[in-house]
């Protein structure tokens, strides 16, 4: 397996507080990987690392193998071009309608005409299951679930092979979010993405995501399949997975697909943490 | 190896189709997709396609092959399953054209009712904001304990004590250039000493006033617009007024009070600076001394000019802060609405301005003349 996402010994210091300290994170081609983590611990300014918005104090990122801090300007926009994002608060552009935010990637490559990019656009808001008859709302006239389903379709767009979603699920009612965790499930098999989302919600991280990686005292404390994590003796870990909340949504998930080395673990987990 | 995107005619040959390969991506078709969409479009008649030498795939790639089958599955079809999936995707695109404004013969009646509607509407709005001023205001003077006081202070820090500097260098430069003219004009005649009188009035009676008001329309009305709508665009006026914070008391009484207080003392300032300005310039040019400058100015210019000045300035303020709120409320929860908000809060505070400064000019025009 390819490396989608390399990180390699990363400092990062605001003034005298260090958020990460050598830490260490390789993300494969075509896996889904959960970034979760207390708050405060830095997972926002990873991301916003990792996608070039911010420069790390030491240490370097590589994307498909090309490190973001030596690439020239166009190479770092070509890489750029490979990633999408689906922001937090979604980030649409509030002048522009639905329509024009999903387009507006398409048109600024200058090589798609205008019937070519109206069945692009189409195309994405379908996939993220928003009606035509919404393509000319402005942002401000959506609902907050549908805010985030249009900010997907816009990171979405360019077909990018890497997807970063940041909270994809907060805000959103359960049911759509078990939609969002279908969704991003179809379009890696369909498009072979690799996703990497920072949450919180443990449903969306049990049913969706491959790895789970753990980020806590300034450094990924472990990264691996759930049943792995959650067999780690960590205290933030046995807070947060093996805490009623997530006891809940594990026991949720093993009463349907049951993978066998998953019997033992259960035990483990019953123990008081 | 990944190779670039092609297409082989090869119906010619056994079991014959157009075969494609290499990788029909985003990043592979980019620069070359109306070359490959042309070239397609000729085979747009083929039953038989070849699709499993495609490296690559995706919906981009996808679509221009979509486009030359004319939107159906041709007849024979040989390509990957994952590859497959993506064509039943493109066939779910809603082929209803999205709704378009449309345009009508109504719509330029409809437009100018618009438009008539919502200069009503701000009219209304402008009076309800004053009669809630007023309604504060009154509330304020029965219990001014409970009043806005941290509030009131920091504005006035904010648009009077920051500006000192910018009215300063404003204000010098303007009493230097003023004097200098005038003196220049006054010297052909011989009546050098009258320059005091011309520098003096214009100051003090019209150009300290204007000055500062138009420096604090600019500073601070534009940012207290913009402050309005970036709480509204965060829904922080929404949540004060869920507290049962009376949003107009807490963020509009204490910007008027704050500017009436604030403008005047500014007034006093820019005329100080100006004045001294064109006190060193006089004696630059004419040789006017300090002395002789101090001592003609309070016969040159009376009392009343003063009061006068300081009065326009207290009014300005009022208005520049009534214009900005006005404007910061009706700000729309997005980026272009904050923008456009905060262009016509300074153009109608700095218009407002200089209109009530003549309504002024005409109305005192007795006033403030030494009598000779």
């Amino acid at each position: 397996m390819t490396a989608a996402i390399q990180v390699e010994k990363l400092w990062t210091q605001f003034g005298d507080a260090v958020v990460h300290r050598d830490l260490d994170l390789t993300i494969h081609a075509g896996e889904v990987v959960a970034l979760v983590g207390g708050s405060g611990s830095g997972k926002s300014t990873l991301l916003r690392e990792i996608l070039g918005l911010q420069r790390p104090t030491r240490g370097r990122v590589k994307i498909f193998g090309h490190s973001l801090h030596d690439a020239s300007e166009a190479e770092f926009h070509k890489l750029r071009k490979r990633m999408g994002v689906l922001f937090q608060g979604g980030a649409l552009y509030s002048a522009l309608s639905v329509y024009d935010n999903v387009a507006l990637p398409l048109r600024e490559l200058r090589c798609f005409d205008e019937d070519f990019i109206r069945d692009v656009v189409m195309l994405k808001l379908a996939m993220v299951d928003i009606q035509p008859a919404h393509a000319h709302k402005m942002p401000a006239e959506l609902s907050g679930g549908m805010v985030k389903r249009v900010a997907l379709g816009r990171a979405l767009a360019l077909d990018p092979e890497l997807l970063f979603l940041d909270e994809p699920t907060a805000g959103l009612d359960p049911d759509r979010s078990e939609s969002f965790v279908k969704l991003i499930e179809e379009l890696r098999h369909e498009l072979r993405l690799t996703v990497v989302m920072v949450t919180h919600d443990l449903d969306t991280i049990v049913s969706s995501a491959d790895r789970v990686a753990v980020l806590a005292d300034q450094q990924v404390v472990v990264i691996g399949p759930i049943e792995e994590v959650t067999r780690t003796r960590h205290p933030f870990i046995e807070s947060y997975f093996l805490g009623d909340r997530g006891r809940r949504a594990l026991a949720a998930f093993h009463q349907h697909p049951l993978p066998p080395a998953l019997d033992d673990e259960e035990e483990e987990a019953d123990e008081p943490g | 190896m990944i190779h670039h995107p092609e297409i082989r005619d090869r119906r010619g040959e056994a079991g014959g189709a157009i075969a494609l390969a290499g990788a029909w991506d985003i990043r592979s078709l980019e620069s070359r997709s109306r070359q490959l969409g042309g070239e397609l479009a000729r085979y747009a008649g083929a039953e038989a396609w070849d699709l499993s030498g495609v490296q690559r795939l995706d919906h981009i790639g996808a679509l221009l092959i979509w486009r030359a089958w004319n939107r159906r599955k041709p007849a024979k079809l040989v390509a990957h399953p994952e590859h497959e999936a993506l064509f039943a995707d493109l066939a779910a695109i809603p082929q209803v054209a999205p709704e378009r404004r449309r345009i009508s013969l109504v719509e330029p009646v409809r437009s100018l009712g618009d438009g008539a509607a919502a200069i009503a509407g701000g009219f209304i709005d402008l009076v309800r904001l004053l009669g809630q001023v007023a309604l504060d205001l009154v509330a304020f003077a029965r219990a001014p304990a409970r009043g806005p006081w941290r509030e009131i202070s920091a504005t006035i820090y904010r648009a009077g004590v920051q500006a000192l500097g910018i009215t300063a260098l404003v204000g010098f430069l303007i009493g230097v250039v003023l004097a200098y003219l005038s003196g220049e004009q006054l010297k052909a005649y011989g009546a050098n000493v009258f320059v005091i009188n011309i520098v003096g009035i214009g100051i003090v009676r019209e150009l300290g006033p204007m000055l500062a008001a138009i420096l604090v329309a600019g500073r601070s009305g534009s940012a207290m617009t913009a402050q309005f709508g970036v709480m509204r665009v965060t829904e922080e006026i929404d949540a004060l007024a869920v507290m049962g914070i009376p949003v107009a008391m807490r963020l509009v009484l204490p910007k008027v009070i704050a500017l009436a207080v604030a403008v005047p003392l500014l007034v006093l300032w820019t005329n100080f600076v100006a004045l001294t300005g064109a006190m060193l310039s006089t004696k630059l040019q004419l040789g006017i001394g300090y002395r002789m400058f101090i001592d003609t100015l309070p016969h040159a210019v009376p009392i009343a000019n003063y009061w006068l000045g300081l009065g326009k300035g207290a009014v300005f303020g009022v208005l520049i802060a009534l214009v900005a709120c006005y404007f910061g409320l009706r700000i729309e929860p997005n980026t272009e609405s904050l923008g456009r908000g905060t262009t016509q809060s300074v153009v109608t505070a700095i218009t407002v301005v200089i209109i009530v400064d003549a309504i002024f000019a005409v109305m005192f025009s007795h006033v403030g003349f030494a009598s000779r």
